[in-house]
């Protein structure tokens, strides 16, 4: 009698829960965490503007270490979160794992392809925004020498640099691109000690405008830049603000877009799976123009970069992607 | 000359990175010297550098938030003191608590306080330390090799750069020339000795303590107000342990500490300078390798080049005044 009463008040439950709302939407972020001023905390203004659009609330997690990726989202998968929404290439192997144990759930991931039915794979075109950030750059360069910082040393950043080092040699052909990763482990995405010591080394070398692409660490190198009255371009999210004056532009990636549909794609029953890429003309990326930039910006290089937007837009440049061949032929 | 200007650049960039590992493994020194061995460096550093961090921010002043460094890392160190030197338990274990304790609690009192994610807010202004110009740095920097070395390699560090130098040849002084010092040394290799004459343990041992919190912290408020303007959850990244290794790499002494931390600190920024550029003969080196070659080196020296390092004789055990 006692075990039906409980089933009976448990299937209750969960009925009104399943009624209370139709979708139950979950974030996970990755190393770094949900302010890092960067990619995580792109993700999180995505989910942010769902909420208050929606009045949905979202349940999120940050992950503290790697051997917590698989557990976490176990748990969000057995709460029956829908959909689950992973920030970052290094859930892939967790993932592969949980969306064939729950094949009734749909997953997003962001940064990686996963080839499953239930996961939506968003990746973006970064060298094609990293272009457009390197014609800024060395047009703004009076020496002549730019500089990349990335965080951890893995194809993805690569294909940063490369799209950087592309629109840096196609506006002056006799420009100097010095670049450095911060480390092989994924501690590289938070060390701002390390980067600001890389971003003064190139400083040395004679570089003036340095892209970070690094994370948290960016910050570091963003606060170098500012100590020595140099430019440094953010990453990700619009990073103009964090020192302005000192931010010459922001290479946008926009996450927080995927993370936005990925939740009302779900919200209104028309989640598509398999791969999703955003590249310029998508609006998956851009540069950032706000008012912390504007007077850093002359016409003549927010021109320049029009132009190559224009040309990436129609085909006519086409920006090499780093991860298709693993070399970089600038 | 060009070869010249990159030699001193690198080295500004060591003394830079060594600044941390220097205060950081005179602290060890104290600590160890008098048997109390420490693994908590580590967290003693971070929890020193979000204070700084913390107060800097609120009182705009770099000075106090020195302060609190130095206050908040004495206090994890008297408890590692409390752990292992009172209630004699295992002095590894209560050093790994303090890291524990710290890497946790500065990111939960960073987010309840300022709600940024474990960081502090940025700082600007007098709230961090700025780089100052040793006279006549100006006017000597056209002299050749000596304006240069004096104008971009000893000219233009923070205060507490040049307060850690000067505590080198301080720790040496005070270990070895003072009354202090030798009962310190001497507590730590017998302290059977040390009570027969008369002189308390524990009260020795505290002040060792003490001395290693105070410097902790100011390695942890260089960090986050030098280096960097503001505290980032986990941002010591290993340097306490580095120092750790530098400690046992120079045997005990200060002024072998010093170089040592300069080694480590030179590998550290050659591996960031040689990135991506091509060297005669070999071509370009691969990131990887330039950044494993400070453990190699470390390694390698280890096991052949500079002998058994022996730690103080009764270091690790507490000591029970009857048996």
């Amino acid at each position: 009698m006692k075990r039906t009463l409980l089933s009976l008040v448990a299937t209750a439950v969960m009925t009104a829960a399943a009624y209370a709302e139709d979708i139950k939407p979950a974030i996970i972020y990755d190393l770094g965490g949900k302010f890092d001023k960067s990619f995580n905390e792109a993700a999180y203004n995505g989910a942010e503007k769902f909420k208050s659009e929606t009045g949905i609330d979202y349940r999120d997690f940050e992950i503290a270490n790697d051997s917590q990726r698989e557990q976490a989202l176990r748990r969000f998968a057995k709460d029956g979160n829908n959909p689950i929404v992973m920030a970052g290439f290094s859930w892939s192997a967790a993932l592969e794992k949980i969306a064939d144990e729950y094949p009734d759930l749909s997953f997003a991931i962001i940064d990686m392809v996963v080839d499953k039915p239930n996961v939506r794979s968003v990746v973006f075109k970064e060298q094609e925004g990293s272009y457009l950030v390197g014609v800024m750059a060395a047009k703004a360069s009076k020496t002549g020498t730019v500089s990349f910082v990335g965080g951890m040393d893995i194809p993805l950043i690569r294909k940063f640099s490369c799209g950087y080092k592309g629109g840096v040699m196609a506006t002056n052909g006799e420009a100097k691109v010095l670049e450095a990763m911060t480390g092989t482990t994924p501690d590289a995405w938070n060390d701002p000690v390390k980067g600001g010591e890389i971003a003064k080394s190139q400083m040395d070398q004679g570089s003036d405008v340095i892209y970070a692409a690094a994370g948290g660490t960016g910050l570091g190198v963003l606060q170098a830049a500012a100590d020595a009255d140099k430019l440094a371009i953010g990453v990700d999210s619009n990073q103009n603000g964090i020192q302005p004056g000192h931010v010459l532009t922001s290479m946008l990636k926009r996450v927080d877009v995927a993370v936005y549909d990925a939740f009302m794609a779900a919200k209104d029953g028309k989640f598509e799976t398999g791969i999703n890429v955003l590249g310029l003309k998508e609006g998956g990326v851009d540069y950032a123009m706000d008012d912390n930039n504007k007077d850093l910006v002359t016409e003549d290089m927010k021109a320049a970069v029009e132009a190559a937007k224009a040309d990436i837009i129609d085909g006519k440049v086409e920006v090499h992607d780093y991860m298709s061949d693993e070399a970089c032929p600038y | 000359m060009e070869f010249l200007d990159t030699l001193i650049v690198l080295l500004q960039s060591t003394i830079r990175v060594s600044v941390p590992l220097i205060l950081a493994a005179l602290a060890g020194l104290y600590s160890e010297r008098s048997g109390v061995f420490d693994i908590g460096l580590e967290g003693k550093m971070l929890g020193g550098a979000f204070a700084a961090g913390a107060v800097a921010a609120i009182t705009g002043s770099a000075w106090l938030g020195v302060l609190a460094a130095i206050v908040v890392a004495v206090a994890l160190a008297l408890v590692h003191g409390f752990a292992s030197i009172t209630q004699r338990g295992n002095q590894i274990v209560s050093g790994v608590a303090i890291n524990f304790i710290a890497a946790g609690a500065t990111v939960i009192l960073g987010q309840a306080w300022f709600h940024q994610g474990g960081r502090t807010p940025p700082l600007s202004g007098g709230a961090r330390f700025t780089t100052i110009d040793l006279p006549f740095a100006a006017e000597l920097a056209d002299v050749p090799v000596v304006g240069a070395i004096y104008t971009n390699l000893l000219s233009g560090h923070y205060t507490l750069t040049y307060i850690a130098f000067a505590l080198v040849p301080f720790t040496w002084w005070v270990l070895f020339r003072t009354r202090f010092g030798l009962r310190l040394r001497a507590v730590g290799e017998n302290p059977g000795a040390v009570d027969t004459a008369g002189i308390s343990v524990i009260w020795l041992r505290y002040r060792a303590v003490i001395c290693c919190g105070i410097l902790t912290g100011i390695a942890g408020a260089y960090l986050s107000l030098a280096m960097t303007a503001g505290f980032v959850k986990g941002m010591t990244a290993g340097k306490g342990f580095i120092a750790l290794a530098a400690l046992i790499f120079a045997k005990w002494k200060p002024v072998s500490v010093m170089y040592a931390c300069l080694l480590f600190g030179f590998l550290d920024a050659l591996s960031i300078r040689m990135q991506g550029h091509r060297l005669p003969l070999i071509g370009e080196v691969p990131v990887q390798f330039m950044q494993a070659l400070p453990y190699v080196l470390t390694v390698v020296l280890l096991a052949g080049f500079i002998g058994r390092a022996i730690p103080p004789k009764a270091g690790g055990t507490p000591y029970v005044k009857e048996r």
